[in-house]
């Protein structure tokens, strides 16, 4: 049967009629048999929509869609089940507005501009998979199994789950080869003698976690290339980040580093009422871009959802639970998800929108009162976990915060920051200097620091860790020495001190520093980022002696020889790491040199 | 299907609300009318059982709940564009104040628009060149790109948007056709006849529509003139493949209006009492810039806001900066040390200018310039609060050199005259001048190639 035809599935009940309509919002009434959270359609145009309440008949529905021309007295038709995703093969690489449809299919309905009542369309299910079934008959399945798989991409095989609810012994199955998501594969009987028909494709409802079986301890990184973030900010894969910065800053220039370098195996981008040129940015730019371990390009692994910050404010509240839903679903058939949700704040605002047309009392700054929990349950999606079929995935979640004014006391960031691991503020200073990542090492933490340490003993150095806090405690010298220097400018510093100016600077301008554009800075290996770091850290040392002995500050630092150090993430190619050794004897060489000439000296 | 009502319940402020409705469209376009003399128009924003909120535009002076009868048109506010709209002046809902005559031919167009799909717009990438050497070095502006400008009250915004719509060209790469589209919004009679004047005097006014809203009309029409202007935009760029520069002043009173009926409409407020959707709305205007890639146009948007107290943190330039692809943010000092156009170039920022200049575009050079030219004069200003302190004297040799680069930074670069017209390399030439002044070691980031190539 083809699928399209049963779309709107309209149930045998009575319709409501539309009475009030502000904005997204739309009450009807003779809706007491309608549920909570229920999918309707609403008005001539079919428009999409969702129950949020109901009270005395009257029932109240957000619509995903533009609610302008719709009719007083307009119907309401309930489709009896909530609001679901199709989760199958021909997710990656596509991107979706925030209510699963994929934009493309929009254009070719009508070009350009995007429509209402377009329907609830979402997966290709003209399209044909190749499919090979990984399970014989007689086996016995419990939700969660793995009973075939198809190559979705070159990077990714998609591995197709016994829904939740059905199980039971193979009683039939058909041959490998190619069909549409329509086709029923598998068949199950269970010992009541149920039987049920497994497609290519299963559906959840957008707003429910999808069950695991436990959650597992974080223990490994999530490496990103970016210096500031592995070594000084580690992320884990199955944690919880926050990147929040005023605008400027360079939040979603963090995002799409993040994005396109980081080792998840999966990426889902979801741009919640960003702007619609920087998703273009992405569409352009990420089918080009090559994933430097399998050489693919990196849209093979990546799902985008737009909802722009002219699309409808309803959809933006549901583009986040769409994007994790579907992380879930690729956590579930063993991989690595990472989530970039740019901006969780406009999601908020989303929220307090709404709120406000459902005229709720309003707590701070005009947010709901609910905001906080909102914000857990979506944190808390986040994991690394044994999943029903004994695979271990995990579903990580960085969102971006636009905080109003670059405030970080208002209230998203502070209710935020309660429920992540890892907080990276973007600094204003920073970006008006254009140092980017402009990521405060002053205001930013990571909790998995301690949690991750044995890993980064066991891959990268035993030292990593050590050097790390050597080097931030030489920072937080420094934040405080600049203050000092501010007042009465640096002559007066001791020589000890002076230097450690000199190194901070390195560490800032050579390490933390990274220029996204460049070919070779723009991703950074984690061996090479500990050695850059190590190499900063032997010129400290040896620099720091020839203080102790007394040598003024104007010998030990020598300009040429530092900018050699600063130069590094250009002048070393990533596969060519012993060249660190080079600038290691030059240092050496100098240093000896300048300590002979000296002792001379003195004797 | 039109009905007359006569059943007002209630006018307050901007609003009438209507009762005993039983047929009416979200969003649908009424026809009021008063004694039946007057004609005005006004846009249904609530429906709540059978009564009906709509805003009034042109006013709800001489309305009474006994003088009106009400139609319902079934309509979106829509407006009659062709060609010959270009050299004309228009009110904030679409009618000719210049004395000429109404467009009767074209199409119709509703001014709401619609939201342009992610996957059908084309990343904007050539430039425009403005003549200032600040806004095309430093925060270049990129065809299809949405850059406001932040000003103050009595800074010198107009004078820069005037400049900036007589003075802008397109690359030199590009053939097509070039316009503007002019939108005042609660400008000052004077501030719009400037403009007006200004335009006539260049001769730009044949490639100008202007669309102006004075601080005197109804300020529901505030609502409607950016709107109608960006459909006027829409159809020249995406039916005529022109290039549109839409300028608009300022924004600040377009969102006065929006706080204004939405006290009226007794809405939870926000921040600073300004609706929850301040966001989604400005964005409703701000994100019909750009480009298709079915079409050889392009709508490249200049909204002009006047931050209220000078506070860049205060919700209506903090809600744009989130939407627009940067800001240009002008400075209360540089203006009170006479330095025209004062562009403040620290909290400035071109989002779309790293894919839009350099080889190919501007010149080779221009992106490592422009990155030290930022860096270097936010060395600056932190030596500038030093020397405050301790005296310019006392200061290092190194930090004097930047005094002095930070001086002619401003004197030479900034600076300059309303009409002086610079070109890109001319402006690029002053930049090196100026870079010379500091030692080689502190050029951090200008590669050596790009050093040996252009610092002679």
């Amino acid at each position: 049967m083809n699928y399209l035809k049963k779309r709107v599935i309209k149930v045998n009940r009575a319709s409501g009629i539309i009475s009030y309509i502000n904005g997204p919002v739309v009450k009807g009434e003779n809706m007491a048999s309608y549920t909570m959270r229920e999918m309707v359609l609403v008005g001539e145009k079919k428009l999409i929509g969702e129950v949020i309440s109901i009270e005395n008949g009257i029932g109240t529905v957000q619509v995903y869609e533009e609610t302008e021309g719709l009719s007083l007295g307009g119907e309401i038709i309930a489709t009896g089940k909530p609001l679901s995703l199709k989760l199958g093969p021909g997710l990656l690489g596509n991107i979706f507005d925030g209510i699963q449809r994929p934009l493309k299919k929009i254009e070719e309905i009508e070009e350009n501009f995007i429509p209402e009542g377009v329907g609830l369309i979402s997966l290709d299910f003209e399209k044909k998979w190749d499919i090979r079934i990984t399970i014989e008959i007689g086996d016995i399945l419990k939700p969660g199994d793995v009973y075939a798989v198809v190559q979705e991409t070159k990077l990714i095989e998609h591995r197709l789950m016994v829904p939740m609810g059905a199980e039971g012994k193979v009683v039939k199955r058909t041959k490998d080869g190619s069909y549409n998501l329509d086709k029923t594969v598998v068949k199950l009987e269970d010992k009541t003698g149920r039987e049920f028909e497994l497609k290519m494709y299963t559906e959840w409802p957008v707003r429910v976690p999808r069950k695991i079986k436990e959650r597992m301890k974080i223990s490994k990184p999530l490496i990103t290339g970016q210096r500031v973030l592995d070594i000084f900010f580690p992320i884990a894969k199955g944690g919880t980040v926050a990147i929040p910065g005023g605008f400027g800053t360079g939040k979603t220039m963090t995002q799409h580093q993040l994005a396109k370098w980081s080792d998840a195996d999966i990426i889902i981008y979801i741009g919640c009422g960003e702007r619609g040129n920087e998703m273009t940015d992405v569409l352009e730019e990420f089918p080009k871009l090559i994933d430097p371990k399998s050489n693919r390009p990196l849209m093979e692994r990546t799902i985008l959802i737009a909802n722009t910050s002219n699309m409808p404010v309803a959809a933006r509240e549901a583009s986040i639970y769409t994007g994790v839903t579907l992380a879930e679903y690729y956590r579930d058939m063993g991989y690595h998800v990472a989530i970039m949700a740019d901006s969780t704040s406009r999601w908020a605002e989303a929220l307090r929108e709404i709120s406000g047309r459902l005229e709720e009392m309003p707590a701070e700054e005009g947010y709901p009162a609910y905001l906080p929990s909102r914000l857990a349950e979506f944190y808390e999606r986040a994991g690394y976990v044994k999943n029903l079929n004994d695979s271990e995935g995990s579903v990580t979640i960085i969102g971006a915060v636009s905080p109003a004014g670059g405030d970080f006391s208002e209230p998203v960031t502070e209710n935020t920051k309660r429920f992540v691991n890892a907080f990276l503020a973007l600094d204003k200073k920073l970006a008006y200097a254009r140092h980017y990542p402009s990521i405060n090492w002053l205001n930013s933490y990571s909790g998995y620091v301690k949690i991750l340490e044995d890993w980064y003993k066991e891959n990268v150095s035993l030292h990593v860790m050590d050097l790390r806090n050597d080097m931030m405690q030489l920072l937080h010298e420094e934040a405080k020495l600049a203050d000092i220097v501010q007042l009465v400018g640096e002559d007066v510093l001791p020589d000890s001190q002076r230097l450690i100016l000199e190194i901070a600077k390195i560490i800032k301008v050579g390490f933390l520093q990274q220029n996204a554009f460049h070919k070779e800075d723009t991703y950074v290996p984690i061996m090479k980022q500990f050695l850059m770091l190590s190499l900063i850290k032997y010129l400290y040392d040896q620099a720091d002696k020839g203080i102790k002995k007394g040598i003024p500050i104007s010998k030990v630092k020598n300009a040429e020889l530092f900018d050699k150090v600063v130069k590094v993430k250009y002048t070393v190619p990533n596969d060519e790491l012993r060249l660190i050794n080079n600038i290691t004897n030059e240092i050496d060489e100098f240093y000896e040199e300048l300590y002979r000439k000296y002792e001379q000296v003195e004797v | 299907m039109i009905k007359e009502y006569l059943n007002i319940e209630k006018i307050e402020g901007p609003l009438i609300f209507l009762k005993g409705i039983e047929e009416a469209k979200y969003g649908e376009i009424i026809e009021i009318n008063l004694n039946n003399k007057e004609k005005r128009l006004g846009k249904i924003i609530k429906i709540e059982k059978d009564l009906v909120v709509a805003q009034v535009f042109e006013g709800t002076s001489g309305m009474s709940t006994e003088n009106l009868s009400v139609k319902f048109t079934g309509n979106p506010f829509e407006i009659r564009i062709n060609k010959d709209i270009l050299g004309r002046i228009y009110s904030g809902v679409g009618k000719p104040i210049d004395g000429g005559g109404e467009i009767y031919s074209g199409k119709k167009y509703s001014i709401n628009g619609r939201p342009i799909n992610p996957v059908s717009r084309k990343y904007p990438k050539d430039y425009i060149q403005t003549g200032i050497s600040s806004i095309d070095l430093l925060t270049t502006l990129i065809r299809g790109q949405k850059l406001p400008i932040f000003s103050g009250n009595g800074m010198p915004h107009n004078e820069l948007a005037a400049q900036i719509v007589s003075q802008a060209r397109l690359s030199k790469s590009s053939t097509k056709k070039f316009a503007v589209v002019f939108t005042a919004i609660g400008v000052t009679k004077d501030d719009a006849a400037y403009f007006k004047d200004y335009f006539e005097e260049t001769g730009a006014i044949d490639n100008v529509v202007m669309f102006v809203n004075y601080a005197d009309d109804p300020i529901v029409e505030r609502f409607s003139a950016p709107r109608c202007a960006l459909t006027a935009a829409e159809y020249l760029a995406f039916e005529e493949d022109m290039h549109i520069l839409v300028v608009m002043t300022d924004i600040t009173s377009y969102c006065e209006a929006l706080r204004e009926i939405s006290s009226a409409r007794e809405e939870v407020p926000s921040r600073k009492g300004y609706p929850g959707y301040l966001y989604s709305d400005l964005a409703s205007l701000y994100e019909r810039a750009g480009m298709l890639k079915n079409k050889a146009g392009s709508i490249t948007f200049l909204p002009i806001l006047t931050m209220p107290n000078d506070d860049i943190s205060h919700p209506i330039p903090d809600l744009t900066g989130y939407i627009t692809e940067g800001q240009i943010v002008l400075s209360r000092d540089l203006t009170k040390s006479n330095i025209y156009p004062p562009v403040n170039i620290l909290p400035s920022l071109s989002r779309l200018m790293k894919d839009g200049i350099g080889e190919g575009y501007t010149r080779s050079d221009h992106p490592d310039v422009a990155n030290q030219l930022f860096s270097s004069y936010s060395k600056v200003i932190n030596i500038r609060a030093l020397a405050q302190i301790i005296g310019e004297d006392d200061l290092s040799e190194i930090d004097q050199l930047y005094m002095e680069f930070g001086r002619q930074f401003e004197q030479k670069f900034l600076k300059q005259e309303f009409t002086e017209n610079r070109s890109i390399e001319e402006s690029l030439e002053i930049a090196w001048e100026i870079l010379r002044i500091l030692p080689k070691i502190e050029l951090d980031r200008l590669r050596d190639d790009i050093i040996k190539q252009f610092m002679t």
